[in-house]
């Protein structure tokens, strides 16, 4: 069947940092496991990030930072999700992100932090185990 | 109100959520596409549809988000669709087409959407024609659909356009005369992009060449432009070419183009229907099973088989009605 639903993933670069190697490899890796993967491209303000996953309605939403600014624009961006009433889309984040931030970051409501060196696959596992069931 | 009409009319109220919503609905081909398209269809018929065709690294996108800015600055809201295709081996997509129009994403008069082939040939996905539907009855005045890539083979895209723009830019290692006869026909409007290097001359005028000798007593005369997609120079000069086509799809001899692509878009819709009812049928009573087993163990080869099952269930042969 044609038009089967597949899960539909953004992956942005929150931030001013400009090291996407590891967005990129996370992104193929998804497209590899079936996934329908929107890259937008470095240096995204949490503004663009939640009006492309409500126009992309996407069921996942994949933050890569690596300038440290996580706790400034994390919490701007989960705002907003809730704001525009996107509060079914699952949160993932990447990066450089320090372990003692984590309990934080996840009381924010992202659901899973993979820091350097993770194994695409359990990226890939720990999403379609989360995805939510949407509509 | 159930939840599809619920969507429908934030459609209507061009509420983005909605938009996003239905699009998707459309794409996950769910119970509820034909109810939302019937309601929404006669909401259809204002916007001008144009489809962006051209080879990777063309410039397509930068082009596009041009393209949109000017649309802006003119006041008119505008739908982007930007096709990607989905990969055969994995069913998945990369779509990236945003990257190049991600400023644009704030804007409250743009609404942008990636769209993966899903394995649909000829460039669009099955799902373009409707969101675009949906795009149009949001009233949206402009939707741009970007194909994928290759632009060779894209002219399912005519089914969805009403103006067509071809994109290609000088040293992509493909010879002008290399463009696909196909491609060269159903241009509306061609456009040289990279038009600041060396070859731009030199490739509209390759262009023109092809085009007057297609072009033959067409009543709309295929213009080539030139634009440099990175400055955007020679996009209100496009713009201008743009309206022009649209104005003059308004008089009556371009109505048939209108008609066809209605026509088309119900055969195809009427295909589906009545492949998926016989085929039903063909399958009962246990011959289909039979010949399968056949055509495993090499006694008879498919299309034989298809001949057999089909005058089996369905007396008359060609032949026959034309006694």
């Amino acid at each position: 069947m044609q038009s089967a639903r597949k899960i539909r993933v953004l992956i942005a670069k929150p931030g001013l940092d400009s090291h996407d190697r590891g967005a990129k490899v996370v992104a193929r890796a998804l497209r590899d496991a079936g996934m329908e993967v929107i890259y937008t491209g470095l240096r995204q303000t949490p503004e663009q990030i939640v009006e492309t996953a409500l126009q992309e309605d996407v069921d996942v939403i994949g933050l890569s930072i690596l300038s440290g600014a996580h706790k400034a624009l994390f919490p701007r961006i989960m705002k907003l999700l809730k704001q525009k009433g996107l509060t079914d889309v699952m949160v993932f984040a990447g990066g450089i992100i320090p372990e003692e931030d984590i309990p934080e970051l996840k009381k924010l409501g992202i659901k899973g932090i993979f820091g350097p060196g993770t194994p695409t696959e359990t990226i890939i596992q720990f999403m379609l185990e989360n995805v939510p069931e949407r509509i | 109100m159930s939840k599809t009409e619920e969507i429908v009319q934030g459609v209507l109220a061009g509420d983005r959520r909605s938009i996003a919503r239905a699009i998707t609905i459309i794409e996950n081909n769910t119970a509820e596409n034909q109810k939302l398209i019937a309601q929404i269809y006669p909401h259809t018929g204002k916007a001008h549809i144009i489809g962006l065709t051209g080879p990777g690294g063309s410039g397509k996108s930068t082009l596009i988000e041009k393209i949109v800015r000017e649309y802006r600055r003119r006041g008119k809201t505008v739908g982007v669709v930007a096709v990607d295709p989905t990969s055969p081996f994995t069913g998945g997509a990369f779509l990236g087409d945003r990257i190049r129009m991600q400023e644009l994403s704030t804007d409250p008069g743009v609404f942008i959407r990636s769209m993966a082939t899903r394995n649909y040939p000829g460039g669009i996905a099955k799902a373009t024609k409707d969101s675009v539907k949906i795009l149009d009855a949001a009233g949206k005045d402009i939707i741009i659909v970007e194909t994928a890539g290759a632009g060779q083979s894209e002219v399912e895209i005519i089914k969805v356009a009403q103006t067509v723009v071809v994109i290609h830019a000088p040293g992509l290692g493909d010879e002008i005369q290399a463009i696909k006869a196909g491609l060269m026909e159903i241009a509306d409007i061609f456009v040289v992009n990279k038009a600041d290097r060396e070859n731009a001359d030199k490739a509209v005028m390759d262009i023109q060449s092809i085009l007057q000798l297609n072009n033959k007593e067409e009543a709309w005369r295929t213009p080539v432009l030139k634009t440099v997609a990175l400055t955007g120079e020679g996009v209100p000069q496009l713009i201008e070419k743009l309206e022009e086509h649209r104005r003059f799809l308004e008089k009556e001899t371009e109505r048939r183009k209108s008609l066809l692509r209605a026509e088309s878009e119900l055969v195809e819709a009427l295909k589906e229907k009545v492949v998926d009812a016989i085929i039903e049928e063909l399958k009962k009573g246990g011959k289909f099973e039979e010949l399968l087993q056949k055509i495993l163990k090499r006694e008879i080869d498919p299309a034989s088989a298809a001949e057999k099952l089909f005058h089996g269930k369905f007396k008359r042969s060609v032949s026959d009605a034309e006694t």
